[in-house]
């Protein structure tokens, strides 16, 4: 079985909702990446959503643009991704999830992306602006290999192509919880558990809630109505803001924050 | 006195001799719709609207009533005699794109969507924009409705082109100055569509060219293919036949598309569009991306870009702000592939002297994205027969270049 499948049937038996650590892969280095996600992985964590930095991202925030920035000024390539990919699997299982963009995506070709992404031990991936009707050749591509193609959900998405959608996706589905970009908000919007239970009610598929989580107890409000919690921004900045206090303070640092996002998702009561 | 009575529009014309692009918005396997989802049900939304909008005949009444009364529509095909002698070829007319109100094409795509804005009933304009000349004529239109408007714009760019940030200023649009990348039009772009993203329930967001996710660069042309459609009739009128080639410069490609659709199925007419060579076909120093570009998605569409191995954008360079962007549009695209139209570039030099030299020949300064299409003319014309005939599209006025190219010429003003 998939690792993300996996993943989720051992979640559900023990009714718990995922939690989910984005990172952009190379920020501030690919050595302090693998060590994040090990950490993540130590501290709790159930996926891991690996950005492949992009020069020109549109669905992303200032936070995880800068960081993408970061890491392609760094001379990060998906070669690279791909290593590094390798060495986590050498200390941890945890599924890992890339997000890419459809411009690298394209650029790699389908059939060789996931061959490569698989054999380095990926388990899946999301592809921010690749809505469903353009995602057929990767989904086919997917199919072949085992490999998740997770597709997004908007609360601006109609009921018409919200069918389409939980028909195709893949491993999980991915909501967006807030109209907009990813990043910070002090405030998530009130109709989240409404829409949620709206898509849970037409398909078994989990459903995980991203984009504007920031807070623990934003998480812990969060995994009340979604099956996951996707945190992405917040552990950028917390990355960004310890990147220069050396390695080990930073793996320590942002560890802990991961740590207590885990322990407010998971803690419902 | 204009030549014709009414400036000729219909945007339902079909030259293809069938619909492209497809319904889902692709040109041959170019173009599509590569969006985050919170985007795809707004583009639906457009794209339902722009098509109603299009088969209804008060809609085109009333974009033609401002085309022709508040732009000045339609712009003259002038004949360019001088050059022409100069030259010693080809017959050499310009279509004077730079008379219409604002000095460029631009108008002509951000009147017909902000009418559909309204159609719509948002209440809020997003632009983005390179040389500025669709950000001061998205501001104009804007203005002129009474809508609240925003124009992103790279750093680079509001430097380079500091007047049109002061007419936008003028007119009541907010510049918001881009930071990121390489604070070009590309960056720009990004940033549109993330604030568009975030506002998309009360902002329409107006595209300047034929570039970006289905229905933009069908819609786009469809409000630039005015320019063909005058110049169809003007050339027929003038010479009694139609031309033997049309030259444009193409950036994101919309005064080329604008002036080569209505001639597509007039195998006869050669088409040439006009890419920026800049300094040279080193990295990052050019924005040829038809030339020197290969498949790629960016900015919602699959075309031409110039990115790296790794599928990463390339930064570009062109003394054109209008022209400084790494990707085109997808028909653009389409029309290479299929061998309708013909791709060429030139350097800055070049497109310099031919600012210079029709400025000094004929009392026309033109803006340096369109000189790049008078500078292929330059080394192309003298090489074919008198008795053909040439139009160049004059997209736009070099009112705006006067720093770039003084600062060019070593001269400080």
């Amino acid at each position: 079985m998939n690792r993300i499948d996996a993943k989720f049937k051992e979640l559900r038996d023990r009714n718990e909702p995922a939690f989910i650590p984005f990172i952009t892969a190379g920020d501030p280095s690919l050595d302090v990446t693998r060590e994040l996600i090990v950490e993540f992985d130590r501290k709790g964590s159930d996926l891991i959503e690996l950005g492949v930095p992009f020069s020109d991202p549109i669905a992303d925030g200032p936070v995880i643009q800068s960081s993408y920035y970061r890491a392609l000024s760094g001379g990060v390539k998906l070669s690279d991704i791909l290593e590094l990919v390798k060495d986590v699997r050498k200390e941890s299982e945890i599924p890992i999830v890339s997000m890419i963009s459809q411009s690298i995506l394209f650029k790699n070709g389908c059939d060789n992306f996931v061959r490569s992404a698989v054999k380095a031990g990926f388990d899946g991936a999301t592809i921010p602006d690749l809505p469903v009707e353009e995602a057929e050749e990767i989904m086919e591509a997917g199919k072949k290999e085992g490999f998740k193609i997770i597709c997004f959900i908007a609360p601006t998405t109609t009921s018409d192509r919200m069918e389409l959608i939980v028909k195709k996706s893949q491993g999980f589905l991915y909501y967006i919880s807030v109209v907009g970009i990813t990043g910070a908000r002090s405030e998530l919007p009130a109709d989240i558990t409404e829409n949620i239970q709206n898509i849970k009610r037409s398909t078994d598929l989990p459903v995980a809630m991203g984009f504007g989580i920031s807070t623990p107890e934003q998480a812990r409000a969060a995994g009340k109505v979604a099956d996951g919690v996707i945190v992405g921004s917040a552990i950028m900045r917390e990355i960004e803001k310890f990147s220069n206090q050396g390695n080990k303070v930073l793996v320590d640092k942002v560890g802990r924050f991961v740590g207590e996002l885990v322990k407010s998702t998971k803690d419902q009561n | 006195m204009k030549t014709l009575e009414t400036g000729k529009l219909n945007l339902n014309e079909v030259f293809y001799g069938q619909s492209i692009p497809d319904k889902s918005g692709h040109f041959g396997k170019y173009g599509g719709k590569f969006v985050p989802e919170t985007l795809m049900p707004a583009l639906e939304q457009l794209e339902k609207e722009y098509l109603k909008a299009k088969d209804d005949p008060k809609f085109n009444e009333e974009l033609k009533y401002y085309l022709n009364q508040y732009v000045g529509r339609p712009s003259p095909l002038y004949y360019a005699k001088r050059l022409t002698e100069k030259l010693s070829g080809a017959k050499i007319y310009l279509k004077r794109e730079d008379l219409n109100h604002t000095g460029a094409h631009k108008i002509n795509n951000t009147l017909g969507q902000v009418l559909l804005a309204i159609r719509m009933g948002k209440e809020r304009i997003i632009a983005e924009t390179g040389a500025g000349q669709h950000g001061v004529a998205t501001a104009t239109a804007a203005a002129m409705f009474g809508m609240k408007c925003d124009v992103y714009m790279g750093e680079e760019d509001i430097r380079r082109q500091s007047l049109n940030v002061f007419k936008m200023k003028l007119l009541g649009a907010n510049v918001i100055p881009v930071k990121s990348g390489s604070k070009t039009l590309k960056d720009a772009t990004n940033e549109a569509l993330r604030d568009w993203m975030s506002s998309v329930e009360n902002t329409h967001y107006i595209i300047g060219s034929v570039v970006g996710p289905h229905p933009y660069p069908m819609m786009v042309r469809d409000f630039q293919v005015v320019i063909g459609q005058e110049v169809k009739e003007q050339i027929q009128k003038a010479e009694g036949q139609l031309p033997d080639y049309i030259i444009a410069c193409v950036g994101g490609g919309s005064n080329a598309i604008g002036v080569f659709y209505p001639f597509i199925e007039d195998k006869d007419v050669k088409l040439i569009g006009v890419e920026a060579g800049g300094l040279g076909f080193d990295v990052g120093q050019h924005a040829a991306s038809l030339s020197r570009g290969e498949k790629g998605v960016l900015h919602g569409s699959l075309s031409y870009v110039l990115q790296d191995d790794d599928g990463q954008t390339s930064l570009v360079h062109s003394i054109s702000a209008g022209l400084d962007y790494p990707g085109v549009g997808p028909e653009h695209s389409y029309l290479k592939d299929t061998g309708r139209a013909e791709y060429v570039s030139v350097t800055d030099d070049e497109a310099v002297d031919a600012f210079n030299l029709c400025t000094r020949l004929e009392g026309i300064i033109p803006a340096l994205e369109a000189s790049h299409a008078i500078a292929y003319t330059v080394k192309f014309a003298p090489t074919i027969e008198k008795d053909k005939i040439i139009v160049i599209n004059l997209s736009g006025s070099g009112d705006k270049d006067s720093f770039e190219v003084a600062e060019k010429m070593g001269i400080d003003l």
